[in-house]
């Protein structure tokens, strides 16, 4: 191996960081706000609005990421005519919008499920206590369920923004060029396979690293009431 | 011309112009692939598993580093990784004996090889984690019978070990099954690239993704049935907390 086709390689790659950080931190963000109303929604326990949200969940925690990406890409063109009369062509011609639809939409399915179970976590006890205080149905939410419920929910959060990070790497087979799609490039132009994985694989590992301790660092700072007083 | 036509759904029909045959068939060998590569991948996570709890420094920390770049590593990357790499290698191999030009890899193989890689990662922790769930006690308890390591292996370990791992081996077969669609990158003929060959053909992607949608998802179900009734079977001398 030599260095100075890594030194080569890896601003190359990293040229490609801000649209993998685009498409991640997007995603992960509406998703979680979608995943939230999803949930909220979920505890209504209502049919009505019960029978599609499961569906939905179902159907996107049951399918490839890959299909949904093409799905909305390339199957949802088809229907340019109607989708131009609502005013939505510009949005659903690009690539990029339609990857970050699909994956907000994938993270908001296995979102909202993990949100649901931090919510269930909340003891029915305490909800009961805020409400003989006298607590509106939105304060109890605010001050008793979502800290409890977010705080129950961090860790497996976390696994689940990891594997956004690794899914914006499906953008580049509809052409978006993020750090896979420029490792793809360089390695079909050069074929030297290991020195491509390892450098952009180390992006890649570099920020999921960087993700999971600043998770910790939130879930350290949720739980000074778990741990023992200072001596 | 219309965009969504009358005989839209007659290209799923088994009919002159459907296209049923080709998506089933396309289905059979995503099931297949998805089998291949977890059955790979259970041997190379048992094996990972193996070396973590072997309480040897080195050995650990290899099975620790694979755990942690095959889990933190987009799938695709790795896939791209080792098909390139191996087709690589094959080709030097086949100069050395006289072949021409490049060599690709077989794709099946190598989407197997991919899958069990990736999915071994995950497989790894779930077998160290029920490993670890077998109260240490029960040990004592087999060498006191006198048992050999095998048979306590066989007897004690095996038994608790599925039952603690399959919750963990389902989430990581479905992994599986999502991750095959990304073999198609490499041209392999799975349910994803046939569908992409058949909305490629007929200009219509739309029901083309729909149905291997519900491909996928009915395979997803059918499997996670099986796996439900293999908890409820291992768990039946266990009563519930």
């Amino acid at each position: 191996m030599d260095v100075s086709f890594f030194a080569e390689i890896l601003p190359k790659l990293l040229a490609g960081l801000p649209l993998t950080l685009q498409l991640a931190g997007f995603s992960i963000l509406y998703g979680a706000i979608l995943a939230f109303l999803l949930a909220l929604a979920r505890r209504l326990e209502m049919p009505v609005i019960d029978w599609p949200i499961r569906s939905f969940v179902a159907l996107f925690r049951g399918t490839p990421l890959l299909v949904q990406i093409f799905l909305i890409y390339y199957g949802l063109g088809q229907f340019r005519p109607s989708l131009q009369a609502l005013g939505l062509w510009g949005l659903f011609r690009e690539p990029y919008w339609c990857a970050i639809l699909a994956l907000t939409l994938n993270t908001a399915a296995y979102g909202s499920e993990i949100i649901r179970g931090g919510l269930q976590s909340v003891p029915k006890g305490q909800v009961e206590a805020a409400q003989a205080a006298g607590m509106s149905p939105f304060l109890v939410l605010r001050r008793i369920i979502l800290p409890v419920a977010l705080r129950q929910a961090l860790p497996a959060y976390g696994n689940e923004i990891i594997l956004m990070v690794k899914g914006t790497s499906l953008a580049s087979i509809i052409t978006l060029m993020e750090i896979t799609g420029i490792a793809h490039g360089i390695i079909s132009q050069t074929y030297r396979a290991i020195e491509v994985f390892a450098c952009a694989g180390a992006i890649y590992l570099a920020l999921n690293f960087l993700v999971t301790r600043v998770l910790g660092f939130i879930e350290y700072r949720l739980s000074a009431h778990l741990r023992p007083a200072a001596a | 011309m219309p965009t969504f036509p009358d005989h839209a759904l007659e290209l799923l029909g088994f009919g002159g112009e459907g296209w049923a045959a080709a998506l089933l068939k396309a289905a059979a060998v995503t099931l297949a692939l998805s089998l291949a590569g977890f059955a790979l991948g259970a041997l190379i996570g048992a094996l990972a598993a193996a070396a973590r709890l072997s309480g040897r420094l080195l050995l650990s920390l290899i099975a620790d580093t694979y755990a942690t770049v095959f889990r933190g590593v987009p799938d695709l990357l790795t896939i791209y990784f080792l098909y390139f790499g191996g087709s690589l290698a094959l080709t030097t191999l086949g100069h050395w004996f006289g072949a021409q030009g490049f060599l690709g890899l077989p794709a099946f193989a190598t989407g197997t090889v991919a899958l069990g890689i990736i999915s071994g990662a995950y497989q790894a922790e779930v077998y160290r984690g029920a490993y670890l769930a077998v109260e240490k006690g029960q040990f004592d308890a087999g060498q006191a019978f006198g048992m050999t390591r095998l048979m306590m292996l066989r007897r004690i370990v095996a038994p608790q070990l599925l039952r603690h791992a399959l919750p963990g081996l389902g989430n990581v077969w479905q992994l599986v099954l999502k991750d095959s669609a990304l073999i198609s990158v490499i041209g392999l003929v799975e349910l994803m690239r046939q569908a992409q060959i058949g909305a490629g053909s007929t200009r219509q992607p739309f029901i083309f993704y729909i149905a291997a949608a519900l491909l996928y998802f009915a395979i997803a179900s059918a499997t996670g049935m099986f796996f439900g009734k293999a908890e409820r079977l291992t768990a039946r001398g266990f009563r519930r907390g």
